[in-house]
């Protein structure tokens, strides 16, 4: 029903990737810097076009639909860096997120499920997005690509520059986001953590699909282990 | 004294016709990342629009803002559709080279063709009420610059509540985000452009009415436009209004401490300093 096919014959930083998320998947995309996940999780959301290829979405080619109708298709971005507007509230946020028609029709609900997620975003919904903390300010991230009424929910780098305790917060509400019905596609510095948290995985390396699998499988890789987990976790 | 206070106030009238010069330029600027070195060009047709309305269809110089402004933002259009619409599908960094490179190549053919239609000639607009000047406190207020600072201040302050308030205005902020959020981009950057032109239009009147036109002004408020942009920076068009009337006394104090010659020099040295001390202008973000 919802699979998401994407491959892509952009030599410089993505050759031919193929990779798809089935509904109610999470799945992580891990690798180094510059492997080119943030490139891929954008061409998906259609900040970037890709050179060749498709992505395919419940049977539709992406690279047909304009580039600002692919959120309303049930796509959702977490940006790398948050990229909240530093002036809005919390709430403004929230608004901002349903701004699409099939989002604003189920506003409230979707505006009920984000504070039960985060009820910090209630509390401090009159508050000014640039006095938050970073991982406070992520919630808030989560929380306006929530309103759009997802099914596909992308996180690209969620905990990056996140204090510890409020990583532990967002990977839990991820679960819970996906125990409500929505997809998750993770791209994650934090290999454990990522491989924890999804179903399956991909490991991407210079623009190619190194490995694949379910998330279990890959953390007791040796490969993986020895490139993302680091030496301790070698010997361990 | 008053001879001073005199040029101050002169340097705030058409300070106030540098920040709407600038307004559009920023607009431009901060949503597409196009440089539009063609906008002074675009003033100057707004110029010559408002100068014909008034010398053919016996139009109030004013008045032809009616006209004018929508012949503007339909120019917009135009342009964008022909020529900046290309640019704006590369990354940041190669539309700001290459829209300098189609600005440039727009403004050459703009000035051409406004010196074969219309000669060289200096032009203005001459209007029964164009002598009238209020005194307060002993200083001459002319009034028709009065009216139009009043008309920029009026366009600029609606231009600020329509990128705060506007959803779409986002776009000027991160267009990544915004996109993200489902708003449609490439239709705000359509949307920016012919409102930059629109603006450019509105100035252009402004000036022809409470100064003069001629197919040479392009590039002289091409880089008054970019002098305020550099020192208010870019995202509030308040600080772009405020950053005019400050080159406009900054223009007076200079003429009248060294001599006119060094009015142009000024705004030179405001640039240089400005982007050496800081970077991001006086209210950029």
């Amino acid at each position: 029903m919802q699979a998401l096919e994407a491959s892509y014959g952009d030599v410089r930083v993505l050759s031919a990737v193929t990779l798809s998320v089935a509904a109610g998947e999470i799945v992580a995309l891990v690798g180094g810097n510059g492997a080119g996940k943030s490139t891929l999780l954008k061409s998906i959301a259609g900040l970037l076009p890709p050179r060749a290829g498709a992505i395919r979405w419940e049977g539709e080619d992406l690279a047909r639909v304009g580039a600002h109708q692919i959120v309303e298709r049930g796509l959702a971005m977490v940006p790398e860096g948050r990229r909240l507007f530093a002036g809005m509230t919390v709430q403004e946020h929230l608004d901002l997120g349903a701004f699409t028609p099939r989002a604003r029709a189920v506003r409230p609900a979707s505006l009920a499920r984000v504070h039960a997620l985060f009820p910090f975003l209630h509390e401090r919904r009159r508050h000014v997005v640039r006095s938050l903390s970073g991982g406070q300010q992520q919630m808030v991230a989560i929380g306006r690509a929530l309103m759009s009424n997802p099914r596909l929910l992308m996180l690209d780098e969620p905990s990056l520059g996140i204090a510890p305790r409020l990583v532990r917060t967002i990977l839990t509400a991820l679960a819970e986001i996906n125990r409500a019905g929505v997809a998750v596609l993770l791209v994650e510095q934090n290999v454990q953590a990522a491989l924890t948290l999804a179903h399956r995985a991909y490991v991407l390396e210079s623009g190619r699909i190194t490995a694949e699998g379910p998330s279990a499988a890959l953390l007791s890789d040796a490969h993986v282990r020895r490139a993302y987990l680091g030496p301790l976790a070698t010997r361990a | 004294m008053s001879a001073l206070a005199q040029q101050i106030v002169l340097g705030i009238l058409i300070g106030g016709l540098y920040g709407l010069a600038a307004a559009g330029l920023s607009l431009v600027f901060g949503v597409l990342k196009v440089l539009n070195v063609a906008h002074g060009e675009l003033i100057m047709l707004g110029g010559y629009a408002a100068f014909w309305a008034v010398a053919l269809l016996g139009m109030d110089p004013f008045g032809s803002l009616v006209l004018v402004v929508p012949l503007s933002l339909l120019a917009g259009v135009v342009l964008y559709g022909a020529l900046f619409g290309f640019v704006v599908r590369a990354n940041e960094e190669t539309r700001e080279k290459n829209s300098l490179l189609i600005g440039f190549g727009l403004a050459l053919v703009l000035h051409a063709l406004a010196v074969r239609l219309w000669t060289a000639d200096e032009r203005s607009i001459v209007t029964p009420y164009g002598g009238a000047v209020i005194t307060v406190a002993g200083l001459s207020i002319p009034v028709v610059r009065l009216l139009s600072l009043v008309i920029a201040f009026a366009v600029i302050g609606g231009l600020q509540l329509l990128l705060t308030h506007w959803r779409w205005g986002k776009t000027a902020e991160d267009w990544q985000a915004a996109l993200l959020t489902g708003i449609d981009v490439r239709r705000a950057y359509l949307l920016a452009f012919a409102m930059g032109t629109g603006l450019a239009g509105t100035a252009g009147v402004l000036v022809s009415v409470g100064y003069s036109v001629s197919p040479s002004i392009g590039l002289e408020w091409t880089l008054k436009a970019l002098i305020v942009v550099v020192l208010a920076g870019l995202g509030s068009m308040i600080g772009t209004f405020v950053g005019g009337i400050l080159l406009g006394v900054a223009e007076a104090l200079s003429a009248a401490a060294f001599g006119g010659p060094y009015r142009e020099v000024v705004g030179l040295v405001i640039f240089v300093v400005v982007l050496c001390a800081r970077p991001r202008g006086l209210f950029g973000r």
